[in-house]
């Protein structure tokens, strides 16, 4: 029962996701953005009803979202940290600061903590690299980062 | 009048503690009773300075960074103040650019209409409205602005592929996508003035006959993605945008759509297809986007830089701009310091300095203070350059004649405890990583080469995998379709061109053993 409401409810919330960008020309990455940002990933649901509406198939939908990195098919943890991985970051030290954080954390790349706290998630270039090593923390930006920086801010949030 | 501050709202400004110094700012001048306001400007481009608060006064505005939180109470005090630059505008590394593309950068409040318009916005535009398409065309051309996404073509003949050609509905698309390592300048136009990049891009319809214009940015820049929707709106409102542009018979619209983590879809036509909806893979050449792009529709696709630098271009004349600069690369070049290096930033200037003078007099050397060892400049596709080659100028055809890029202008520096045969790992690693797959030199290729440098490392037979490694590097430039299976190989050769010791060390020593 909770199960079917909970479907349904995906479904509605989706509808309405859809109605706002429907008009659009080419809305299909618009409204996968807006279904993970509700849902923080992507239902199957969720799919069904995209493809329905757009007129295209599962598979069609499915295809494209697997194409982006940034779109899931499973829950995150509570936060995201992704962390810079490229050249910059890395002239500042930042491998070793991931390899720290994983360490710290207890998790590798693309993996959640086991508290479902923290989601951590490799990232290429912030637009940060002038205060390297950079991070993001769910929508939020940090540059010249070290390890007590980086485990404070897990430690901040909930 | 109320005194009058300056916190930058830019991302890097942000993502050092901005917002916490504009706060504590605020209630340290609620709690004085001072009638002030704070502007949250975009960023002068002087991040190792971030955040640079700035006072205004009689003289010009003051600086201080990088400012903390609990250094804010001093600073208002007044008198000498360890943090203080002086007059912002006399500070040397600021003092030496010729500031085109970035004139109002970080010194405006982004998102006023009437800030932009006191420094000289809507010019170019206005000026535009006045010519026939051709014109504009002609005068872009004339400028010899060259696409700064990093291909370098001519803007001009781009335009005037899309003027020329017929279809109903043609579009503007700003590749915005900004994925190379040690670049920024994009994002911080978008930040920090918003309205240049949206001149530009009216200018640009008006010129090809363009209704409707796209800005595809990543998701890794919310700032950007939030401020450039506001300042659409904010156009639309004034009859910038819309129906009638300042009230021409010209309609131009936009929108701001956001990637999802993929790099590939910085190449042009993976973009279009990206924006269409589909998975984005790249497209054969031709049909060429200026005759087949967005839909189907001839579509200009520019970059950030190039649409934004039309503004001055149309307001100034294309000979002002094009009088800056050397040989075949014409105006002015936002270069970014990145990396380890002192003065890290945005350093916009005429084309023709020297890697020397950029990384030492203006950059100040290394920040760890130890020696360079390479830098690599156009991002994860650019050549590694030794310090022998820093003589090598900031121009399109110097870079291509040493077997390197100046793509998006980045410029990442590495102090002497870099690791070549690592740094060419990961340019493989990261094309394994984006590649759309379309092509086996690329997606396969890459794999492979991963493989080989892990080989070297481990010093198993390394003459042979080098010269397997040389190999593979010759199949992925030739075969690939696109620039990041294409271009790959050239950190990877430079590594290995320049920095030999770095890839038989362990060898070397396992034989001595
Ligand atoms: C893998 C790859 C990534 C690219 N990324 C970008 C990018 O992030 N921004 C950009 O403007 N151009 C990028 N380009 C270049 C574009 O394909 C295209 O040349 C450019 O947008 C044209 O604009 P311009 O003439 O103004 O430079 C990339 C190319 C490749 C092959
Ligand atoms: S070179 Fe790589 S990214 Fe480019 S088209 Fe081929 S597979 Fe795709
Ligand atoms: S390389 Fe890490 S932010 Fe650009």
């Amino acid at each position: 029962m909770a199960l079917q409401t909970q479907s349904q409810d995906i479904e509605k919330e989706t509808a309405a996701i859809i109605d706002v960008h429907e008009h659009q020309e080419g809305p299909l990455l618009p409204i996968l953005h807006d279904v993970q940002g509700k849902f923080g990933y992507v239902p199957e649901d969720a799919l069904l009803k995209i493809a329905d509406r757009l007129n295209l198939s599962r598979a069609e939908v499915h295809g494209t979202m697997s194409f982006y990195p940034d779109f899931r098919t499973e829950p995150a943890g509570r936060h995201v940290l992704k962390v810079c991985r490229a050249e910059a970051c890395q002239s500042m030290g930042g491998e070793k600061l991931a390899d720290d954080i994983q360490r710290d954390l207890g998790i590798k790349w693309h993996e959640t903590t086991p508290d479902g706290k923290v989601t951590l998630e490799p990232v290429y270039c912030l637009g940060l690299c002038s205060c390297a090593p950079a991070a993001m923390m769910d929508g939020n930006l940090h540059g010249r980062l070290d390890e007590d920086a980086v485990l404070k801010l897990v430690e901040e949030v909930k | 009048m109320g005194a009058v501050l300056y916190v930058p709202c830019d991302a890097a400004a942000l993502a050092v503690g901005a917002d916490r110094v504009a706060e504590t700012l605020a209630d340290e001048l609620r709690t004085r009773g001072v009638d002030a306001t704070i502007i949250r400007n975009g960023s002068r481009g002087m991040h190792w300075l971030e955040p640079l608060v700035e006072i205004e006064t009689e003289q010009g505005r003051i600086a201080y960074g990088p400012v903390k939180p609990s250094d804010v109470a001093g600073l208002l005090d007044g008198g000498d103040h360890p943090l203080c630059h002086g007059l912002t505008e006399e500070i040397p590394y600021l003092k030496r650019q010729t500031r085109l593309t970035f004139s109002r950068c970080g010194i405006t409040d982004p998102l006023s209409l009437e800030h932009y318009e006191m420094h000289h916005g809507f010019l170019g535009l206005k000026r535009a409205l006045e010519m026939t398409p051709a014109e504009i065309v002609q005068d872009v051309t004339d400028s010899g602005l060259r696409g700064r996404g990093g291909a370098g073509f001519p803007t001009g003949i781009k335009w005037n592929t899309v003027l020329k050609a017929q279809g109903a509905q043609k579009y503007i698309v700003c590749n915005a996508d900004e994925g190379d390592s040690g670049t920024f300048s994009d994002r911080m136009i978008m930040e920090g003035d918003p309205f240049v990049l949206i001149e530009g891009m009216a200018i640009a319809g008006i010129a090809v006959g363009a209704t409707k214009g796209y800005i595809y940015t990543r998701s890794e820049y919310p700032h950007a993605v939030a401020i450039m929707q506001d300042a659409i709106k904010i156009a639309r409102k004034a009859g910038i945008l819309g129906a009638s542009v300042m009230g021409s018979d010209h309609a131009f619209d936009m929108e701001v759509r956001e990637g999802a983590g993929a790099y590939v879809c910085g190449e042009e036509t993976s973009l279009l297809n990206s924006l269409e909806g589909k998975r984005g893979i790249v497209r054969a050449k031709p049909p060429l986007p200026a005759i087949e792009g967005l839909f189907g529709c001839p579509t200009v696709v520019n970059n950030v830089m190039s649409l934004a630098s039309v503004p001055i271009i149309m307001d100034r004349g294309a000979r002002f701009y094009r009088d800056y600069g050397v040989g075949y690369s014409h105006g002015t070049i936002p270069i970014q310091l990145t990396g380890n290096i002192k003065n890290s930033g945005l350093f916009e200037t005429a084309f023709g300095l020297t890697l020397n003078e950029l990384i030492y007099d203006i950059g100040g050397g290394t920040l760890s203070g130890r020696p360079v060892k390479a830098v690599q400049v156009g991002g994860p596709l650019g050549a590694y350059f030794p310090p022998s080659l820093f003589d090598t100028i900031f121009d399109y055809e110097a870079f291509i004649e040493r077997n390197g890029m100046i793509g998006h202008a980045g410029i990442v520096v590495f102090d002497d405890t870099v690791d070549m045969l690592k740094q060419a790992r990961f340019a493989m690693e990261f094309c394994a990583i984006e590649s759309c797959g379309k092509c086996t030199p690329c997606r396969i290729g890459s794999v492979r080469g991963v493989e080989v440098l892990d080989r070297i490392a481990e010093g198993d037979q390394p003459e042979q995998q080098v010269e397997l490694l040389t190999d593979l590097c010759d199949t992925m430039k030739m075969g690939s379709l696109c620039a990041l299976g294409g271009f790959a190989p050239y950190p990877v050769m430079s590594s290995l061109t320049h920095f030999p010791q770095d890839f038989h060390v362990k060898p070397l020593t396992d034989a001595a053993e």
